[in-house]
């Protein structure tokens, strides 16, 4: 694919292309290679972990580390294939299943109850100490339907999860010169997973 | 990011949006726990969606590394008439320009270090007068500077005056800034040592206007600097103090957080706020990518460099003020006045990892 070069052929772009199903268009793949490059400073073909961590924002995030394992040293191919899930028209099963990742951090196709409460010390970290956490999510999953000891596979994930409509394209993209401002659907994303109870104030 | 009335994003906030991260985001979504638990369901404690979307967003652009990036000017000789107008252009510039302007500044060398070094041996004793006139030259030879750039500078406000208790801030877009202002009235500036021909140059001529040095990488240096920046600004004779609170050159269109050491000396600040003109040469220097030597001929070899220098009202600590609320209130000022978009991030970043305890926060 010529990684080492720093101009993309029409090739390149149509086969990074169907490797991301189409998720990008070609304009939007072109920014994201000019981002690749300036993160990627040696030029060696992929980002390592210490040059994701040099961007403050993403290194202040608290789910840094985990992504971090999932992107560390990810050609520019696969690169594309994982912000794909971020794209407006990913379907909702692509960013559930991303979200599954995020929490199954070994990788074995089942989410336990210490991956889950990993993951929420990262999120709440000292704002709530660790016995109301597990006393929370015990609780949560008792009312869902799940004991302390179940696993969730990415089916449950899938149906727990309340689908709702999600809102018309917000997609920015590109001001030109000034770089990729890739607006991922903040809002969109998050409406899929809001409570009933609440839709009516977000609607 | 706002919604408007039919969910879709408003675009004209959007830019400004992503320069400030919210950082309300970062705060954990367990926060809802405090609600009855009847509300919460499993998928709302589940849902890491708002973070995620952060993260991303982060390592598709993000607002700090935009502040390092050399914006090269569109290209406009891409049609056939235009073309060879270009290339006459680059010929001017490189062979009729640039010779003439390394003359000039050969001779102005010459001119400055044939007296200054008389007067920096022989004058030994005459304290007033040698410093007097050792400003002067180096007011000389930063003019010469300035001509062998083709420097077009237009000076708003008043000259600064030379009046104990002062301290200048200005924001930084590369070293040129120091030589810009140097030729309008003197200064004694606090600069990182260098090395190299820079360096040199810092140990022996400006040591006479009264520069401070640094080095970025030494922890304990700190307190030294902030003690010898307070005897400088105290004593009635020194060149007033000018300093670059940023720390770091930035591009010239966004404006990296204030460090609070200059605005706690106590003393009156006098903002001043520079904009260079992106039309005739991008004056950022990009330490990444080239060295001050590169970035000189860059300068040398282009048609000018254009730029305005305003100097701003002295603002003063007040009661109720905390050195960095005063040091944020004097970057707005310059900010506004120069054009520049803020950004929350601290300009040693661009060294150094945050640490973790920004993390928990």
């Amino acid at each position: 694919m010529g990684n080492s070069s720093s101009m993309l052929t029409q090739y390149d772009i149509e086969e990074v292309q169907e490797y991301c199903q189409n998720l990008f268009s070609q304009q939007e793949i072109v920014s994201l290679y000019q981002r690749f490059c300036q993160l990627d400073r040696n030029a060696k073909g992929f980002i390592s972990a210490d040059e994701f961590l040099s961007v403050p924002e993403f290194a202040m995030n608290p789910l840094s580390q985990r992504l971090l394992k999932m992107v560390d040293g990810l050609n520019f191919k696969d690169f594309v294939a994982f912000l794909s899930a971020f794209s407006a028209k990913a379907s909702v099963q692509q960013k559930v299943k991303l979200i599954f990742k995020v929490y199954d951090s070994d990788g074995n196709g089942k989410v336990s109850f210490n991956d889950m409460l990993e993951v929420l010390r990262d999120l709440s970290g000292s704002f709530i100490s660790d016995v109301q956490r597990e006393q929370v999510l015990t609780q949560l999953l008792k009312e869902a339907g799940y004991s302390k000891d179940s696993y969730l596979t990415l089916d449950d994930f899938n149906k727990d999860y309340i689908a709702l409509t999600p809102v018309a394209n917000t997609c920015l993209f590109g001001h030109g010169y000034e770089g990729v401002i890739l607006q991922i659907y903040g809002k969109a994303y998050k409406k899929l997973f809001i409570p009933v109870s609440n839709n009516l104030d977000s609607g | 990011m706002s919604s408007g009335k039919g969910g879709e994003l408003i675009p004209s906030s959007s830019e400004l949006d992503l320069d400030r991260p919210n950082i309300e985001d970062y705060l954990p979504s367990g926060s809802s726990i405090h609600e009855p638990l009847g509300k919460l369901r499993l998928c709302d404690l589940l849902d890491i969606s708002p973070t995620l979307t952060e993260a991303a967003g982060a390592i598709v652009d993000d607002s700090f590394t935009r502040c390092f990036k050399s914006n090269p000017p569109e290209p406009w000789n891409w049609n056939v008439y235009l073309f060879p107008l270009w290339c006459c252009g680059v010929v001017i510039r490189y062979l009729i320009l640039f010779p003439v302007r390394v003359i000039v500044l050969t001779v102005g060398w010459i001119i400055f270090l044939s007296c200054f070094i008389p007067v920096h041996l022989l004058l030994k004793g005459h304290d007033k007068l040698q410093k007097n006139m050792e400003r002067a030259l180096v007011e000389l030879i930063c003019s010469f500077f300035v001509a062998s750039w083709t420097g077009v500078i237009n000076y708003h406000g008043p000259r600064p005056s030379m009046r104990p208790k002062q301290v200048f801030v200005a924001n930084h877009t590369s070293m040129i800034d120091f030589i810009i202002l140097e030729q309008m009235s003197s200064f004694a500036v606090i600069m990182q040592k260098h090395p190299g021909w820079v360096g040199l140059l810092q140990s022996t001529i400006l040591e006479s206007v009264g520069c401070i040095w640094f080095n970025r990488t030494e922890a304990k240096d700190r307190e030294t600097v902030t003690k010898k920046l307070r005897e400088h600004s105290q004593g009635v004779d020194n060149n007033p103090l000018l300093i670059f609170p940023e720390g770091t050159c930035v591009n010239n269109q966004y404006s990296v957080m204030f460090k609070k050491g200059a605005f706690e000396l106590g003393c009156t600040i006098c903002p001043i706020a520079i904009k260079y003109n992106k039309i005739f040469v991008d004056a950022f220097w990009n330490s990444r990518k080239q060295s001050f030597t590169m970035h000189l001929l860059q300068l040398m070899t282009s048609w000018a460099v254009v730029c305005d220098v305003w100097y701003l009202e002295p603002q003063n600590l007040r009661p109720d003020e905390t050195p960095i609320e005063f040091a944020e209130r004097v970057r707005d000022i310059i900010s506004v006045r120069a054009g520049l978009k803020k950004v929350p991030w601290d300009g040693y970043l661009k060294y150094s990892r945050p640490s973790p305890k920004h993390r928990e926060r």
